[in-house]
């Protein structure tokens, strides 16, 4: 019989198998715990390495894998006259010149709406260039062979397409194909598929002259790929020579560029998920302390019987052991389901918006699943280390008689380890961002976390003190007080569990609260007007001034600003931030603003937060910008709050901008109306007079529906923490009722005793129930205070240094309520539920009994 | 009965217990120590019963803590078949525990879930021996105590007399030289200690334990070879 098992081992064993047979729901919880921290950690960062890992792919794509390409740095792109300077440089041994533009098919729309259409990569390229240092750019003919040689078939109307374009546009060579860039429209004709562009890309290739001529971009390029001979100095002699509107572009600023997007929100999602192994912890440190606590005579038996201190603490870790195992196991499945669904649902960013573009494709990530598996293992032998090591320390003889680990009442909880957890926590939060990351943000949380649940003992006691020193008349009340005033240390043992998930639930909704509530109140106050028109794709050209003064002139408009977006780059390694030129007053919710004067020579700019925080702008400082190919001094007028470029956005005049480029058009336009004029026929008045080449990009929104639409993605982003916090709050109940019912059940002795001297069972229940709520309440409260510190950490620390902005206070006292009460009453509630099951008939032989 | 000094006793050599100068206080709540006991000598041979009684709080089970290495003692001496406790370190206690002494409670201490036959196995297991072999060995023992065949039951459906059969089958189940019983019958009503009794005497002196049995009962020092009395100067012939 189990010869697999050491023979000294089998004891424990059969204790331990005794246990779970006896508990098994209880055990079964806890692994529950464990598995939902790993599923929770492991899906999210299956679900980002594959979003991740397909926009790598993707960029790739387009790049068609140069060694490097010089990048304009904005959609106004590079004086062609940089080419055959840089050809003929000896580090560059070939060069193809590139014309890339954000382009649109069908019609775009809304999310929600039922119109086909959607934005691609249109690249213009020399095929014969091309060849020899982005092979993979160049298309193969129906027959399979490369356009090169039969050079007609570059020619004209030849479009080729990567198979995800050609799969969402249903496409087939020989098909005519419409698109919309740089507010012109082009018919096309498909000569085939980019089979090396791979399943990632929406790409399409066409011929670099055509793209030029096609699309108002001649003399222009916006990319040169290159292949460089060997050697150090190759890059830099390419560096050498570029003027200021040109970045050099290397693979690893690729990739880093690529990562640096959802960077800040994978971690932070991942430290959501890891809070959640957290509470699962907690959970095992409770079901085994409150274990352990009960076996205890169990243990001081074998011990007396010969088993050796060291072999205890071994088993009862191989208990935890065993616990984590399973967690582990059954988290990891979970975790790949719910990575799947996540995918097939939200898709590969969660609803954050940082792929739109690519879709995700999942496989099982094994390293990723041990390192997780493992993290779940870690957390319940952590959770089974105090509670082994006190069953090991307890002297035997006396834990026998069942002395020994009686509570003394006159010995106060020490507070001291507590308040130097909590100090440490303030001090972290106080700390910089570690590798452009809130670590000591997030170690700043987990030790107020600590110290907050380490301190419920001490302030338990604290709390019940008044009540305790003058007593209650009314017998339950004065036992429920004196037990939880006497045995502090049970009820933290409880409360920890109550005060863990209360605390990470109250810091996440109040985060999420006031995050939505000071986005709503930026939406209020960047959208003034009644009407507003907005160019998709258009980055390389929107309205001409012909359509502009079009659309002014439509009837019931009392104001019209027009406004132009470019991207600029100003680190290759980043995303580009937003150059938004705006006529007239900006209309941007400032939040701090210079007196001083705009210096001679500058030009006035406003910049957003995140901007100011990742390029360290200062307002009053005067900074250089490239726009329109020439370095621009910008003085820095004042910063503003924005939550839709999180890379960073810069407000300039818009006649500075128009002075600098030469670009008069506008890919965006705000409309005040005439009292009493009718938006809707407005509207489509302004529709109808749009060049028919930009139709299909055009989105008109109010602001009462864009605001609704802006919520509504700004629920679904967040609907992964939602369910985070759902299961925080389950995790915290099911930990309260859980210890709770251990409690009683561990307390038959006593109630025998009290129901052998004549308390009946009602007051016995009525103490069992105050007791309860007594706790639940110590616990919702404490939770919600040190849950408040931790959002504010969260608010005022972790969002800036994640997001690089920042948001007011706001508290949703309605749910923060209704939480205490959910608690108190599930407490008292759990409390009296197993008090009656502890009552019966048991009870009174309880006392006779040991166990 | 008989009765013998209590520095005398049986030689060394052929004892299974020999205790010598045992002393032993406890801390008081407002400091300082109170002594317990102090110059306890006491030795046991084979086979022989002794008892030890004594005021509530003298001290008694404390002894018997001592003596089992559960406890150390502030001075003195114990030899179990020849090996110093005090000298040996925790896990080497923990092994001459499994395998030299036997332990009656009280509270019967019976662990309720488990089944009586792996009940009376563990000393078995702890002293090394295999499952299967531990587990034919408690079915023998516990027929010897009058619960044949019922080694498959569970211990909620035993009445107090039979779970204290349960403690004394597995404190005799590994063959140990000495059993240690606190109070074996104190939980039960006389005419079930009567019984319990007998057969905790008769099944160790078949098998040739000595046992030191902590009791106020003058039921069970009649029943001893030798009665002792504890008090704070020591073990004195009762």
């Amino acid at each position: 019989m189990q010869n697999w098992v050491p023979t000294r081992w089998l004891p424990t064993l059969w204790i331990l198998s005794g246990e779970w047979r006896a508990h098994p729901v209880r055990m079964g919880l806890a692994v529950l715990a464990i598995a939902v921290g790993v599923a929770l950690g492991f899906a999210v960062h299956m679900v980002n390495s594959a979003a991740l890992a397909s926009f790598g792919r993707a960029v790739a794509s387009v790049q068609g894998r140069a060694d490097v390409a010089v990048r304009a740095r904005s959609a106004a792109g590079l004086d062609e006259g940089l080419y055959p300077r840089l050809a003929r440089l000896p580090a560059v041994q070939a060069i193809s010149p590139v014309v890339e533009l954000t382009a649109s098919w069908g019609k775009l729309a809304r999310p929600g709406s039922s119109a086909k259409g959607s934005r691609f990569t249109l690249i213009g390229l020399d095929p014969l260039r091309a060849m020899s240092v982005t092979p993979g750019l160049v298309g193969l003919s129906r027959s399979g062979q490369s356009g090169v040689g039969s050079r007609p078939a570059w020619q004209g109307d030849a479009v080729w397409l990567s198979p995800a374009l050609q799969r969402a546009t249903g496409l087939q060579p020989g098909d005519a194909f419409t698109l919309t860039a740089a507010g012109r429209q082009a018919q096309f004709r498909v000569m085939g598929r980019l089979a090396a562009a791979g399943d990632d890309a929406q790409i399409a290739v066409i011929d670099i002259s055509e793209a030029q001529w096609r699309f108002g971009q001649m003399g222009r390029l916006h990319r040169l790929d290159l292949k460089l001979a060997d050697g150090a100095g190759a890059r830099a002699a390419v560096q050498a020579v570029l003027p200021a509107d040109a970045v050099l572009a290397t693979p690893e600023a690729e990739a880093s560029r690529a990562d640096a997007l959802s960077r800040a929100y994978r971690v932070n999602l991942g430290m959501l998920a890891l809070v959640a192994l957290l509470t699962g912890g907690f959970l095992v440190w409770s079901a085994q302390a409150l274990s352990v606590a009960r076996r205890r005579p169990q243990f001081a038996l074998l011990s007396v019987l010969g088993l050796p201190r060291a072999g205890l603490v071994r088993q009862l870790l191989a208990e935890g052991l065993l616990l984590g195992v399973a967690g582990a196991v059954i988290g990891v499945a979970l975790g790949y389901g719910l990575a799947t669904l996540v995918v097939e649902q939200f898709g590969g960013d969660l609803g954050g918006g940082y792929f739109s573009r690519t879709q995700a494709r999942l496989g099982f990530d094994l390293p990723a699943a041990l390192l997780f598996g493992g993290l779940g293992l870690a957390t319940a032998l952590a959770g089974s280390i105090s509670p082994a090591l006190a069953a090991a320390r307890t002297a035997p003889a006396q834990a026998l008689k069942g002395l020994g680990d009686a509570p003394d009442p006159a010995k106060a909880p020490r507070a001291r380890p507590s308040l130097m957890l909590l100090a440490a926590g303030g001090l972290a939060a106080l700390g910089p961002p570690v590798f452009g990351l809130p670590l000591l943000g997030y170690a700043a949380m987990a030790l107020l976390l600590a110290g907050g649940v380490a301190l419920m003992p001490a302030l338990a006691r604290l709390l019940l003190a008044p009540l305790a020193r003058r007593g209650a008349t009314w017998l339950p009340l004065d036992l429920a007080v004196r037990r939880l005033w006497g045995v502090p240390q049970a009820a933290g043992l409880a409360l920890s569990g109550i005060v863990a998930s209360t605390a990470l639930m109250v810091a996440m909704a109040v985060m999420v609260a006031s995050f939505r509530q000071s986005v709503d109140d930026w939406l209020v106050a960047v959208l003034p007007s009644d009407l507003y028109l907005h160019l998709e794709g258009a980055e390389a050209g929107g309205l001409a001034p012909a359509d502009q003064a079009r659309l002014a002139a439509v009837p019931g408009l009392a104001h019209v600003q027009f406004q132009r977006v470019i991207s600029v780059r100003i680190d290759p390694a980043r995303p580009a931030v937003a150059v938004m030129a705006q006529g007239g007053h900006a209309s941007v919710p400032l939040i701090a603003e210079t007196d001083a004067s705009t210096p001679p020579g500058t030009t006035r700019a406003l910049i957003s937060e995140p901007l100011a925080w990742l390029y360290g702008w200062r307002q009053g400082e005067v900074h250089e910008l490239v726009i329109g190919g020439v370095p621009r001094r910008l003085f820095v007028a004042g910063t503003w709050r924005d939550y839709a470029r999180q890379w960073g956005a810069i407000v300039v005049p818009l006649e500075d901008y128009r002075r600098f480029t030469g670009d008069a058009t506008a890919t965006e336009a705000a409309f005040d109306l005439k009292p009493g004029a009718d938006a809707r026929a407005v509207q489509e008045a302004l529709q109808a007079a749009l060049p028919v080449a930009v139709q299909g990009q055009a989105q008109f929104g109010r602001p009462a529906e864009m605001r609704a639409v802006a919520l509504t993605i700004f629920d679904r982003s967040f609907a992964v923490t939602y369910a985070l916090e759902a299961i925080a709050i389950i995790i915290g109940l099911i930990g309260v009722a859980t210890s709770f019912s251990a409690q009683v059940l561990a307390r038959m002795r006593e109630f025998g005793m009290l129901r052998h001297v004549g308390v009946p069972r009602r007051q016995i229940l009525q103490m069992l129930g105050l007791e309860g709520a007594g706790l639940g309440l110590i616990g919702a409260l404490s939770g919600l205070s040190l849950g408040l510190v931790m959002a504010l950490v969260l608010v005022r620390v972790v969002n800036p240094q994640s997001f690089h902005w920042t948001m007011d206070l706001a508290l949703p006292w309605p749910l923060l309520a209704g939480l205490v009460a959910a608690l108190v009453a599930c407490a008292g509630g759990t409390a009296v539920v197993a008090g009656r099951r502890a009552l019966g008939k048991r009870a009174l032989l309880a006392v006779r009994a040991d166990w | 009965m008989r009765s013998d000094t209590p520095s005398a006793g049986p030689a060394v050599a052929t004892s299974v217990l020999a205790a010598t100068g045992l002393a032993r206080a406890v801390p008081l709540a407002g400091g300082g120590r109170r002594s317990l006991f102090s110059g306890v000598n006491i030795a046991l041979t084979p086979g022989e019963v002794v008892a030890i009684t004594g005021e509530s709080g003298v001290g008694k089970s404390t002894l018997l803590n001592v003596i089992a290495g559960l406890d150390a003692a502030d001075a003195g001496e114990v030899l179990i078949g020849g090996r110093d406790v005090a000298a040996l370190a925790e896990p080497e206690r923990a092994k001459l525990r499994a395998s030299a002494l036997g332990f009656v409670f009280q509270a019967f201490h019976v662990l309720p879930h488990l089944s009586l036959a792996r009940n009376v196995a563990l000393p078995c297991l702890l002293a090394g021996m295999n499952a299967a072999d531990a587990l034919a060995r408690a079915e023998i023992v516990l027929a010897d105590v009058g619960l044949a065949g019922r080694g498959g039951d569970w211990p909620a459906v035993l009445s107090g007399g039979e779970l204290q059969r349960v403690a004394i089958a597995r404190a005799l189940v590994h063959r140990p030289g000495l059993v240690l019983a606190d109070e074996p019958t104190g939980n039960l009503d006389p005419e079930t200690a009567g019984r319990i009794l007998d057969l905790l005497l008769s099944e160790a002196r078949d098998r040739q334990a000595a046992v030191l049995i902590v009791t106020h009962s003058e039921m069970v020092a009649a029943a001893a070879d030798r009665v002792l009395q504890l008090s704070a100067s020591g073990l004195v012939p009762a």
